[in-house]
């Protein structure tokens, strides 16, 4: 019998001699990656070309000829400089408001304590070690520990009435309180979606297929204009709390298809498996079936979530003052006024900082594949 | 030997007991839909009530009424003395203004932003990396505020920015050069959309009798007759002018031309960045959806690499991208919404002032509610329908 020779065994052929511009590795790499064809060498130019002269203008604009303090709320110096180059005096000047509303000044460490609480409980949330039912308790007693940072009025911290809220914590507050609750709903419309029964399941769909065929503009609009209409007399609650209503109802929708999501990738066997053991329904969904299906979907849900942290921005139309909100009303200062792009600019940073750290850990999770 | 197939198990008789599976099922769905039926009734008796102390009327009998509020930007003739209807009229041809130019815009700018991604070159597929994640992970109401306030510091129009001329930039928004388009100009275009659907049938048709007898057709002096000498003729027949009208500035403000107004721009910038970085994504991973052997072999035909990707892996990327994409396309027009933050006229801020004139909130929600229901509809039956057309067909 021959042997089968091994192509890794055969001798190579001797390949052509590196020599000159193939030589230097960093020359190679240049010319593989931006230089392989003429079309690619154009590109290249061209777009280093662009690339200088944005870059060369906006260090100009945003560091060289840049304003970084003025005197007090004199901005003569900025108003100087206006269109030359950027006023980041503004940002000292403001940023105790822009994160944290009309909260009381004093006071402000326990907003930026919940803000932290809530960074401490993503990063909880994100490992995979908590993955289990007791997470539900640990987000139960954050939130409210949360709760009661912000409102106060025990444990000698001072009452502060939810209309002073304002900025970061209150965009945190609107996005994660629309996951834990909106999850919850969302899972039992999922659940119904999937019901063998025709009634449950007809009104699980029109639920779902009505909130995501409007805008969550008209859902605020609803919860701020409408939803006074429709309590009885003398009863009514606070614009957040509406909103935030109206946000959770938003986010059961988008997340029941989710979850539904994860409730087809569970094989039938698992039903009938349990259906074989005698357990009941709701046992059932708890025990067997939930705990795969939500663990399919985790990629998912972190984008949905992302989705929501920014979409909840869209409460500025109703005038709650969450980040965007107060960053908005900053530069309503007359001294201010003209300088609201380094404040977008710097209320885009802190938005993006959370958005991409999430958007990265989805797609970490994704490359690892559905976890056991 | 026969095989016998399972039966299903009998059906459990019917009993009020609770021990029966059936019974059990009704009496849930009776207690669920009882449940909402009340809350719903609860709600509306609160709501009569409600409206009867603050002696609002209901119904719709307010759209029969004067308006009175003001549209400045709009393609059809409105002012101020028109009725509420014919205002919201206004306003659905707003959204669907801004939502079909961002569509079609938003498609094109993805398509080649995802494309760059999978570039070779490095420095190519980096910038549209940083494009997308940069776009995708700011608020979209944050950018459309930003790109608002980028468009108000522009200079006046006295000042304005001439990129090329006839084009002026400023903080009166864009102003292009225009075409006057009366009748004649009209006939001549409508002649040339029927010629290119006339050519387009004729090409189906000559392309599958080349497929079935395998001669080769010439099809492109079909095209040239059709959509191109028959409307020029129509054209020199009926005299019309395609004289083009320059703007120009008068005073402060430009005269001729076609102008689109700070909001409406802002808008629409906004709205074609932010969803033709979500939509990017879609085409990149649906261009890498179809097998590596694909390109392998297309190549190995000595087909050039622009060939092969419109005409080899695009084709087989669109059944992945499709789906996807409509969702996209839904939320750019639910997305169009946030008009109302920069003062752009569309159907729900014609609605909010409504609402805020007449307090006929009710109404005004529903209508933006039945109006963005039946767009995302249209859009939905159409892609579902293109998605059928380009479904892969397996014998």
């Amino acid at each position: 019998m021959t042997a089968v020779t091994d192509l890794d065994q055969m001798p190579r052929p001797k390949g052509r001699k590196r020599t000159g511009l193939d030589a230097n590795p960093v020359l190679r790499w240049l010319r593989a990656n931006l230089f392989s064809s003429i079309a690619s060498s154009i590109i290249t130019v061209l777009l280093f070309a662009l690339i200088a002269k944005m870059a060369i203008s906006f260090v100009q604009w945003g560091i060289l000829d840049a304003i970084w303090s003025v005197p007090g709320n004199n901005t003569a110096a900025c108003r100087a400089a206006r269109g030359i180059g950027a006023c980041w005096a503004v940002i000292p000047e403001k940023y105790r408001f822009i994160l944290f509303g009309t909260y009381p000044f004093d006071q402000q460490w326990r907003p930026g304590l919940a803000v932290l609480l809530f960074i401490a409980l993503f990063i909880i949330s994100s490992r995979r070690f908590f993955w289990r039912k007791e997470l539900i308790l640990i987000w139960a007693v954050t939130l409210s520990l949360i709760g009661l940072l912000m409102w106060g009025g025990a444990f000698g911290l001072e009452f502060v009435s939810q209309e002073r809220w304002g900025g970061l914590p209150v965009t945190l507050i609107l996005a994660t309180f629309g996951l834990a609750f909106g999850f919850p709903l969302g899972i039992l419309v999922a659940l119904g979606r999937r019901s063998k029964l025709p009634a449950i399941r007809s009104l699980c769909v029109l639920y779902v297929e009505l909130i995501r065929g409007v805008p969550l503009i008209s859902l605020l609009f609803m919860a701020s204009v409408m939803f006074p209409l429709f309590m009885p007399d003398g009863f009514n609650i606070d614009k957040l709390l509406r909103a935030q209503i109206a946000i959770v109802l938003f986010a059961g929708a988008y997340l029941a298809e989710v979850v539904r999501g994860g409730l087809q990738a569970v094989p039938r066997g698992q039903h009938e498996a349990a259906d074989a053991l005698g357990l009941s329904y709701w046992r059932k969904q708890w025990l067997i079936i939930l705990p795969q299906a939500i663990r399919h979907v985790i990629p998912p849900l972190v984008n949905t979530f992302i989705a929501f942290f920014k979409d909840t921005s869209l409460v500025l139309i109703i005038g709650i003052f969450d980040l965007l909100t107060t960053a908005k009303t900053a530069i309503i200062d007359p001294a201010w006024q003209a300088f609201s792009v380094e404040v977008y600019i710097f209320v885009a940073l802190i938005y993006f900082g959370f958005c991409f750290a999430m958007s990265r850990y989805s797609r970490h999770l994704e490359a690892q594949g559905t976890p056991r | 030997m026969t095989i016998s197939t399972p039966k299903r198990p009998p059906r459990q008789p019917f009993s009020f007991s609770l021990q029966n599976d059936r019974f059990r099922a009704l009496l849930w769905q009776i207690l669920v839909i009882g449940t909402a039926v009340a809350l719903i009734a609860w709600l509306w008796s609160n709501a009569l009530h409600n409206l009867s102390v603050r002696r609002i009327s209901t119904g719709f009998a307010f759209l029969g009424r004067e308006a009175g509020m003001p549209i400045s930007d709009s393609l059809l003739s409105y002012n101020p003395k028109d009725t509420y209807l014919w205002a919201f009229i206004v306003g659905v041809v707003n959204t669907l203004r801004v939502a079909v130019i961002g569509i079609v815009l938003a498609t094109i700018v993805g398509t080649l932003v995802g494309i760059s991604r999978l570039s070779p070159n490095w420095l190519l597929s980096r910038l549209a990396a940083i494009y997308v994640e940069l776009l995708r992970d700011i608020p979209l109401l944050l950018q459309l505020l930003f790109w608002y306030v980028l468009m108000q510091g522009l200079p006046p129009a006295r000042g304005a920015f001439k990129p090329i001329d006839g084009v002026f930039l400023s903080n009166r928004g864009l102003i292009v050069p225009s075409i006057a388009l009366d009748s004649g100009q009209l006939w001549v275009i409508g002649t040339a959309i029927i010629g290119f659907v006339l050519f387009h049938l004729l090409r189906r048709r000559l392309l599958a009798q080349q497929v079935q007898d395998g001669h080769p057709r010439r099809i492109w002096p079909y095209g040239a007759l059709l959509i191109v000498a028959i409307p020029a003729l129509v054209s020199y027949a009926l005299g019309v002018s395609w004289a083009i009208t320059l703007p120009e500035l008068r005073g402060f403000n430009f005269v001729g031309g076609w102008g689109f107004a700070p909001e409406y721009f802002a808008l629409v910038i906004a709205l074609v960045t932010y969803t033709s970085a979500f939509i990017a994504e879609i085409v990149r991973s649906g261009i890498q959806a179809v097998h590596r052997g694909q390109w392998d072999a297309a190549l190995a035909l000595g087909l050039r690499k622009s060939f092969v990707l419109r005409k080899i892996v695009l084709p087989q990327a669109l059944r992945v991208i499709i789906p996807p994409l409509t969702s996209q396309y839904l939320n750019l027009t639910k997305n169009s919404s946030l008009a109302v933050a920069i003062g752009y006229q569309d159907i729900v801020s014609v609605a909010n002032t409504t609402l805020n004139q007449t307090g006929q909130a009710i109404e005004a929600i529903a209508l933006i509610m039945a109006v963005f229901l039946t767009i995302s509809l249209g859009i939905s039956l159409f892609m579902n329908w293109y998605n059928a057309r380009i479904a892969l067909v397996e014998r």
